[in-house]
């Protein structure tokens, strides 16, 4: 008796509408995105209820982090970052005695958050490794002695009068801190913040 | 994982048909190049942007403190902001010839810090809840910016006996613990705020260690 051979077929499922699916959505995300910058610490915002969107544009972040370290970008939008930024690198060089060539400051204008003492800047515009880069980030010095965010900010204010002022803290940092950076401000005379935090609903009831 | 056409049966006879190839692209490279450019997308998107709230710090003029704004006592509420989330408050002013006001400890729950400014603001907290509850409802249509407008109207003019609330922090406290405190202001749609510097006699409150000493007459 012969044999009854099943026809052998490959299973086949049909991905065109799997594709379809994932081009769309492909799609939807490249045109929603918004890179999120890379920051030089991580830092875990409290929440409010404030629903007004932090400015990002003309705008100088003050990034306090967890261990009251303090940090600082400033973006001045896409046409103007790349002026201000060198400009205020140029002035914060002449003051420490720092010449940067023009390709470190084309190189400074790209990058983003940044925290170190300025004799340091050099050496880490010049490091290419993002990993070894870290090791820069001790925090720019703001004591009294040596209160190098303050000639940042006035530099930044000089280039840029428009910039608002953003301060991004930690949830940890110690307040104390926090009040040091804002008095640097206010030294600046800078008296209108933005403290950046998350959304979170909350709302007052009466009970009646 | 190239299809495999299969191969039809053997054909009986001597015609020969021209093979018929499927018009099926494989389509799994493909789909998997997708999976990989979707998932980088959805990981570096950062879809919620960061909210910021506003506060305006009062200016640091040494020649303005002769006139400064004086403020009522009966008005003024001082919270005082410490470590590890605790939290006091005491009416009127604190003043080492006057005696120590009494400090009412209290949290930042609901039924603390939250139901004593409600009590004290709650003519301006209504008159602004009716207000924004008419836009929701739709009796009333206004623009975003007017309301906020609007809102700023009805705290000034609502209750000329309003709260004003100074808020002082010690080095112990977090900055966390600031941004609840003024967040704490705008639930309760409190007008009139500042953060200042805390005395030193306000600490020897927090400490207990406070002691009048009334001026010699």
């Amino acid at each position: 008796m012969p044999k009854i051979k099943a026809p052998v077929r490959t299973p086949h499922i049909d991905m065109t509408p799997m594709v379809d699916l994932f081009a769309l959505l492909l799609t939807f995300f490249m045109l929603t995105t918004s890179f999120r910058p890379s920051e030089a610490t991580v830092i875990d915002t409290p929440s409010s209820v404030s629903e007004k969107v932090s400015p990002d544009k003309d705008v100088i972040i003050i990034l306090v982090g967890k261990d009251n370290k303090v940090f600082l970008n400033f973006d001045n939008g896409k046409d103007t970052a790349v002026l201000i930024r060198k400009e205020v690198l140029k002035k914060i060089g002449e003051q420490y005695n720092v010449t940067f060539t023009e390709k470190e400051l084309k190189t400074f204008s790209t990058w983003a958050s940044f925290g170190m003492p300025a004799d340091k800047l050099k050496a880490w515009i010049n490091t290419a490794d993002s990993k070894d880069r870290e090791v820069f980030q001790t925090g720019i010095p703001v004591d009294s002695a040596d209160n190098q965010l303050n000639l940042w900010v006035r530099f930044i204010r000089i280039q840029n009068p428009r910039a608002e002022v953003a301060i991004k803290g930690d949830a940890d940092a110690d307040f104390k801190t926090v009040k040091h950076v804002m008095d640097i401000l206010q030294d600046n005379k800078v008296n209108k913040f933005n403290l950046t935090t998350n959304l979170m609903k909350d709302e007052a009831k009466l009970e009646e | 994982m190239a299809e495999i056409i299969q191969a039809e049966g053997k054909q009986k006879g001597g015609k020969k048909k021209a093979k018929k190839f499927s018009t099926h692209i494989d389509m799994t490279p493909m789909v998997d190049l997708m999976c990989l450019l979707i998932t980088f997308f959805m990981l570096t998107t950062a879809f919620s942007k960061p909210k910021a709230m506003e506060i305006t710090m009062p200016e640091k003029d040494d020649t303005e403190k002769k006139d400064a704004p004086k403020i009522e006592a009966d008005r003024t509420i001082n919270i005082l902001v410490s470590g590890n989330d605790k939290i006091y408050y005491y009416f009127g002013l604190a003043d080492p010839k006057l005696p120590v006001p009494q400090l009412i400890s209290t949290d930042y729950s609901k039924d603390g810090i939250r139901k004593m400014l409600l009590q004290r603001n709650i003519l301006v907290f209504k008159a602004v809840k009716e207000l924004r509850d008419k836009v929701i409802r739709g009796d009333e249509v206004m623009a975003d910016s007017t309301l906020t407008r609007k809102v700023k109207e009805l705290k000034k003019t609502v209750d000329p006996k309003a709260p004003i609330i100074l808020i002082k922090a010690d080095e112990k406290a977090k900055y966390k613990n600031l941004v609840d405190i003024i967040d704490e202001m705008a639930i309760c749609t409190v007008a009139n705020y500042a953060v200042v510097d805390i005395s030193d006699f306000e600490k020897q409150m927090i400490n207990g260690t406070a002691v009048s000493t009334p001026a010699a007459k």
